[in-house]
């Protein structure tokens, strides 16, 4: 430890500072970023991520001439929670061929949301096989686009054959509030299921 | 949306910083927050250009890979070699990701997650 550098001002703490993750995902266009920078202290950002053509299914490389690589961008937000504590937001490449940058982005997630938009529903299918085949905690929401047919929640957890230990609810992705709700949804489920795997009887309710 | 380019321009291979090496010292979580004091940070000015890029943009406020790496504008998987490099040699400190294991420690952060939350 270096005493020497000690700042008060809290920028050069040697203690410790813990991130917590929390995944936003979805098909292409269903409101992934939107969600993010509505909650979020930063302007989304972007960060990018090379890959072989080989490992995300382009057909024909040469298609791309020269290109051996494509670039898989991913953008996230971050909300400052305490001086030791920051969660992170990450959303998920709109392309779900990109598989394997998922797998990436939830390692170590305390969970995830999964958007769905009404309008498109059968986009969220493989969103949904995704997470249903992971260990992570997940949550679904509707992001409800102003043209978009109003179906019940029952309707929808029908349709895309949403367990019903998953909660699911309906949010406004452009709300920081409804953003709020669905991050609280999110962390609520993953302390339940936590408990359960440790012989917590889960609440009824 | 448009993707970013390295200021370099296209014509830097990616991994030409880090001297072709792909496989980092340690596989840091995107999450994974750094931080760079000023003694680090004036001792990352002989660690060659793009390391005293990632130390100046840790130094006075905490940085996750993924920001260093969104801020820096280099791909993801060069930032990771350089700053797994950078800690290895002491001009980072690499904080922890939210605990994997143990029930108690993993309930704790929940709990502040959704207190922080809850205060917004
Ligand atoms: N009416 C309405 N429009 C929305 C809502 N959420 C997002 N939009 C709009 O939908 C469009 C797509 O939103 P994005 O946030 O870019 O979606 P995304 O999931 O990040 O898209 P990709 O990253 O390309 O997959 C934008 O024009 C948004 O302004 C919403 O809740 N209601
Ligand atoms: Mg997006």
């Amino acid at each position: 430890m270096d005493f020497a550098n000690y700042d008060p001002a809290g920028a050069n703490r040697s203690r410790e500072i813990i991130s917590a993750k929390i995944v936003i995902a979805g098909g292409f266009g269903v409101g992934k970023t939107t969600l993010v920078g509505a909650i979020s202290e930063i302007q989304p950002l972007t960060t990018e991520a090379l890959m072989t053509a080989a490992g995300v299914g382009i057909d024909d490389p040469s298609k791309v001439p020269g290109k051996e690589t494509t670039t898989v961008a991913m953008d996230f937000g971050r909300i400052t929670m305490a001086e030791d504590l920051i969660l992170y937001l990450f959303g998920t490449p709109g392309q779900t061929r990109f598989w394997f940058m998922w797998d990436e982005i939830i390692r170590g997630a305390v969970g995830a949301a999964v958007l769905v938009d009404t309008r498109r529903i059968t986009d969220a299918f493989a969103p949904l096989d995704y997470f249903e085949n992971r260990n992570l905690p997940y949550v679904v929401a509707l992001n409800r686009f102003d043209d978009a047919p109003q179906y019940e929640l029952e309707e929808v957890r029908e349709a895309l054959a949403i367990s019903p230990d998953v909660p699911l609810v309906m949010c406004d992705a452009r709300r920081r509030e409804s953003v709020k709700q669905v991050l609280v949804t999110v962390v609520e489920h993953a302390m339940l299921r936590l408990q359960a795997e440790h012989g917590f009887a889960a609440p009824v309710g | 949306m448009e993707p970013r380019r390295d200021p370099r321009g296209a014509l830097v291979r990616p991994y030409a910083v880090t001297r072709g090496r792909t496989e980092p010292l340690q596989n840091i979580a995107l999450e994974a927050v750094l931080s760079c004091t000023p003694t680090q940070s004036a001792e990352a000015r002989f660690a060659g250009h793009d390391k005293y890029r990632i130390a100046s943009v840790c130094e006075g406020r905490a940085q996750s890979l993924a920001e260093i790496a969104a801020y820096t504008r280099m791909p993801l998987g060069v930032t990771r070699v350089l700053v797994a490099d950078m800690v290895a040699e002491g001009l980072l400190t690499l904080h922890t990701a939210a605990p994997a294991t143990g029930f108690a420690a993993r309930m704790n952060l929940l709990g502040r997650v959704l207190s922080g939350l809850r205060e917004l």
